[in-house]
C-alpha cells in the first residue's frame, strides 16, 4: 500500500494503461481541469506524443472521432473537461455510442472511455457545473463509474479500459487534492457493480457516490459524537448498480438517507429511493430522504452556491430527521 | 490492404442493377405490407453508392445513413440477410434490432449506418485515425447527403480530417432535396464541394449518372488518402426517384423535374453506354435478369425467416 493523492492516482491510472496497452490513446487532455495538478498530466503528453490528440474546441466531432476510433480497434479515453461540455457531444454519447452495438445485433462494439468532472467546483455557475450522470443513466448501453478515493479511481479505470462497453467516468475536481491508500499492484482492478461500504453503522444507510461520498462521512463523523452511527454506501459504479449492498444495508439500519449532486427530479437520489422502496418497502421504517442539488440553474456568488448544493451539514440534518421520525 | 481486382464493367452494371432491383423489392413489399416501418430508398442513386465502392477495396471503412441500402450491397453485403433486416427477421445483420436505417455489416467493410444526419462523419474520420494509427493503408468513406452540409458535426469534422490529414473520404450525395425542400432553402451555397475548399481539402464535383466518373473521382481520392495526402471530398449530383421515405408522396418535385432525372437514370445510362461499347444487348439483359432474380430468391428466403425473437431484446445493450 502506498499513500497518494486522488489527482496522481488518477494519472498513474492512465500512464499504466498507456504502457500496458497500445490500443490505448488519449483524446482531449484536461483530465484534471484547471487544477494545480494538471502538470502531471502534461507528463503524460510529452511521453506518449503519438497517442495523445490535443483536438479542437469540437466536441461533437472530436467524440465522434473517438466512437470511430473505437469502432476500428482502438481504446480510446476521452477528456471533456467539465461535464457541461459533455452536452455538445450528447449526440455522439448517447446516440452513437450507446446505441451502435445494440443497433448491430452485438457485430460491433464500442470500448472506450468518457471522462468528464462534474459539479459544484466553486465559482463555475451555470454552464460549468452540471451533474449530468441521471441523465446518462437514463441511456441503456453506458456504463457509469462515479470514483470517490484514490484506490477505487485505479481500481476502476482499469476496468473501464479492459471493459469492451463505452464508459462514461464521472469525475469531481474536489477529489483531486484527497488522499488516501492504494496498493502497489498496479493491475488492480475493482470489478463495476460492486458497492463499497465506506463505514459501517447500524442505525442508518447513506447513500453517495463521487465527492458526495466525502461529504457523508464527514457528516458520519459529527453524527456519530451525537452517538448515531451512519453506514455510508458508494456505489462506485451507477451502471450497473449493485442493489442487493444497498438493500443488505437498509435491511440492518431500516433508515435511507440518499446524498448525491444532481438535481432532485429524476436524479440518482430519486432511482436509489425508488429501488429500495420497491424492492424493501417492508424493511423501511421511516420515509427515505434525499440530499439533493435545488432545482435551479447552479448561481454562482459563493453563498447562493451553498444554498443549494448537498453540504455536510444537509446531509447532516436529514440523518437527524430520518432517526427522529418513527422509532424501528 | 487487400486491394481487390478492379470490377469489370459488367460488373459494375451488375451491381447497379442488385440495388436497383433490391430497393424496388423492398417498395413493392413495403407497399404491400410484408415490411414496415421507416424506409428509405436510394433508387436513383445507385452510381454514387457503386462508383464510389468500385474504388474501395473489402478492407475499406465504409460508414453509412438512413438511406444506406445501396451503399452495403455496393461494399458486397449479404442480401438475403440485408432484406432479412428490413424485414425485421431475426436472421438479419442486426438480428431486427437496427433495422433498415441501422444496417451494420463489419465483415464487408460496412461498418455502421446512422439515422442521425451528419452523425457518422465523425465515426469515419475516427476509423481512418486507427488507419493511421496502426500503420495500415484502409481508407474510411463518410456518405452523407446535401442536408448535412450546413450540420456542425460536418463542419467540425472537415476541419478535424484536414487538421489530421487523416485518410478518409467525404462522398456528398448531393440529390437536391433536404427531406421535403430543395437545398436552396437551407443554404445560400450552390456548390456544396465549395465548403471543403475552406479547410484546404481537395474537392471535385462530379455527375453522378456517370458511375464510371464517380469511380474515377474516388479513386484519385482513395489513391491520395493512401498516399498520405489526406482527406477529399467527392460531391456527386445525384437524385433519389422516390421520396425521402416511403409512402412520402413528394409533392414538392415537379414532374417535368422527375422526367428529367429518368432520363438521367444512372442504371440505364450505363446499359446505354455499355451497348454503345459493343456489349451484345442480350448480355445487359441477363445481368438485370440475374439480379432480379438474385435478390427475388433473397427476398423470398429472408420473408420465410423467423420473425425477430423478444426473448433476445435485451440482448447486446452490454458486450
Amino acid at each position: 500500500m502506498r499513500e497518494m493523492l486522488y489527482a496522481e492516482a488518477l494519472v498513474e491510472s492512465l500512464r499504466h494503461q498507456m504502457a500496458t496497452d497500445e490500443r490505448v490513446h488519449l483524446m482531449g487532455l484536461y483530465f484534471l481541469g484547471l487544477t494545480k495538478h494538471r502538470a502531471i498530466m502534461a507528463r503524460l503528453h510529452a511521453d506518449y506524443p503519438g497517442r495523445v490528440y490535443h483536438p479542437p474546441i469540437a466536441e461533437v466531432g472530436y467524440v465522434g472521432v473517438a466512437i470511430g476510433a473505437a469502432l476500428a480497434g482502438l481504446r480510446p479515453i476521452v477528456d471533456m473537461a467539465t461535464a457541461s461540455f459533455m452536452f455538445q457531444a450528447f449526440p455522439q454519447i448517447v446516440n452513437e455510442a450507446a446505441n451502435i452495438h445494440y443497433m448491430s445485433g452485438g457485430a460491433t462494439k464500442v470500448p472506450m472511455v468518457f471522462h468528464f468532472n462534474h459539479g459544484i467546483r466553486g465559482g463555475g455557475a451555470a454552464q460549468h457545473s452540471h451533474s449530468p450522470q441521471a441523465m446518462l443513466w437514463n441511456t441503456p448501453g453506458l456504463e457509469i463509474m462515479a470514483p470517490s478515493t484514490p484506490r477505487d479511481v485505479m481500481g476502476l479505470v482499469n476496468t473501464a479500459a479492459a471493459s469492451d462497453n463505452p464508459t462514461a467516468w464521472v469525475d469531481h475536481v474536489r477529489l483531486f487534492d484527497t488522499s488516501g491508500p492504494v496498493p502497489d499492484d498496479k493491475d488492480f482492478s475493482i470489478p463495476f457493480g460492486v458497492a463499497d461500504v465506506k463505514r459501517q453503522g447500524g442505525d442508518v444507510t447513506v447513500f453517495a457516490s463521487s465527492w458526495m461520498v466525502v461529504r457523508a462521512l464527514e457528516a458520519a463523523e459529527t453524527l456519530s459524537a451525537e452517538g448515531i452511527q451512519a453506514e455510508v454506501i458508494d456505489p462506485r459504479t451507477l451502471s450497473p448498480l449493485d442493489e442487493e449492498t444497498i438493500l443488505e444495508s437498509v435491511a440492518k439500519t431500516g433508515r435511507l438517507v440518499v446524498v448525491d449532486e444532481c438535481h432532485r427530479r429524476c436524479g440518482v437520489a430519486a432511482e436509489i429511493t425508488a429501488v429500495v422502496t420497491e424492492r424493501a418497502f417492508g424493511d423501511l421504517v421511516a420515509a427515505p430522504i434525499r440530499v439533493t442539488t435545488a432545482d435551479v440553474p447552479i448561481p454562482f456568488s459563493p453563498p447562493l452556491e451553498q444554498h443549494v448544493e448537498p453540504t455536510t451539514d444537509k446531509i447532516v440534518a436529514a440523518v437527524r430527521a430520518v432517526t427522529d421520525s418513527a422509532a424501528g | 490492404m487487400t486491394r481487390t481486382r478492379p470490377l469489370t464493367d459488367l460488373e459494375i452494371l451488375a451491381r447497379m442493377w442488385l440495388i436497383r432491383a433490391f430497393e424496388e423489392k423492398v417498395s413493392e413489399l413495403y407497399a404491400a405490407g410484408k415490411v414496415a416501418g421507416l424506409i428509405h430508398l436510394g433508387i436513383g442513386q445507385e452510381g454514387s453508392a457503386v462508383g464510389t465502392c468500385a474504388a474501395l477495396g473489402r478492407s475499406d471503412y465504409v460508414f453509412g445513413t438512413h438511406r444506406s441500402h445501396a451503399h452495403a450491397i455496393a461494399k458486397g453485403a449479404d442480401l438475403r440477410r440485408l432484406m432479412a433486416e428490413i424485414a425485421g427477421r431475426s436472421t438479419g445483420y442486426c438480428k431486427g434490432k437496427g433495422g433498415s436505417m441501422h444496417i451494420s455489416a463489419p465483415e464487408v467493410g460496412f461498418v455502421t449506418a446512422t439515422g442521425v444526419v451528419a452523425g457518422n462523419i465523425p465515426l469515419a474520420l475516427g476509423a481512418a485515425l486507427t488507419s493511421v494509427t496502426r500503420n495500415e493503408d484502409r481508407v474510411s468513406v463518410a456518405f452523407f447527403g446535401d442536408g448535412a452540409g450546413q450540420s456542425g458535426p460536418f463542419h467540425e469534422s472537415l476541419n478535424m480530417a484536414a487538421l489530421w490529414k487523416l485518410p478518409v473520404v467525404l462522398v456528398c450525395e448531393n440529390n437536391g432535396y433536404v427531406e421535403f425542400s430543395p437545398l436552396s432553402a437551407h443554404t445560400v451555397v450552390e456548390r456544396l464541394a465549395d465548403y471543403a475548399s475552406v479547410y484546404s481539402i481537395p474537392a471535385v464535383t462530379v455527375d453522378g449518372g456517370d458511375v464510371l466518373a464517380v469511380r474515377d473521382a474516388v479513386t484519385e481520392a482513395v489513391d491520395r488518402a493512401r498516399g498520405g495526402g489526406g482527406p477529399s471530398f467527392v460531391e456527386v449530383l445525384t437524385h433519389r426517384l422516390r421520396g425521402h421515405y416511403e409512402g412520402d408522396p413528394a409533392r414538392y418535385r415537379t414532374l417535368s423535374e422527375r422526367e428529367e432525372w429518368k432520363r438521367k437514370d444512372p442504371v440505364a445510362r450505363f446499359a446505354r453506354h455499355l451497348a454503345e461499347s459493343g456489349v451484345p444487348p442480350e448480355s445487359l439483359d441477363d445481368v438485370e435478369a440475374a439480379a432480379r432474380t438474385r435478390v427475388a430468391v433473397a427476398a423470398e428466403q429472408a420473408l420465410a425467416d423467423p420473425p425477430a425473437d423478444p426473448a433476445g431484446v435485451t440482448g447486446d445493450v452490454y458486450v
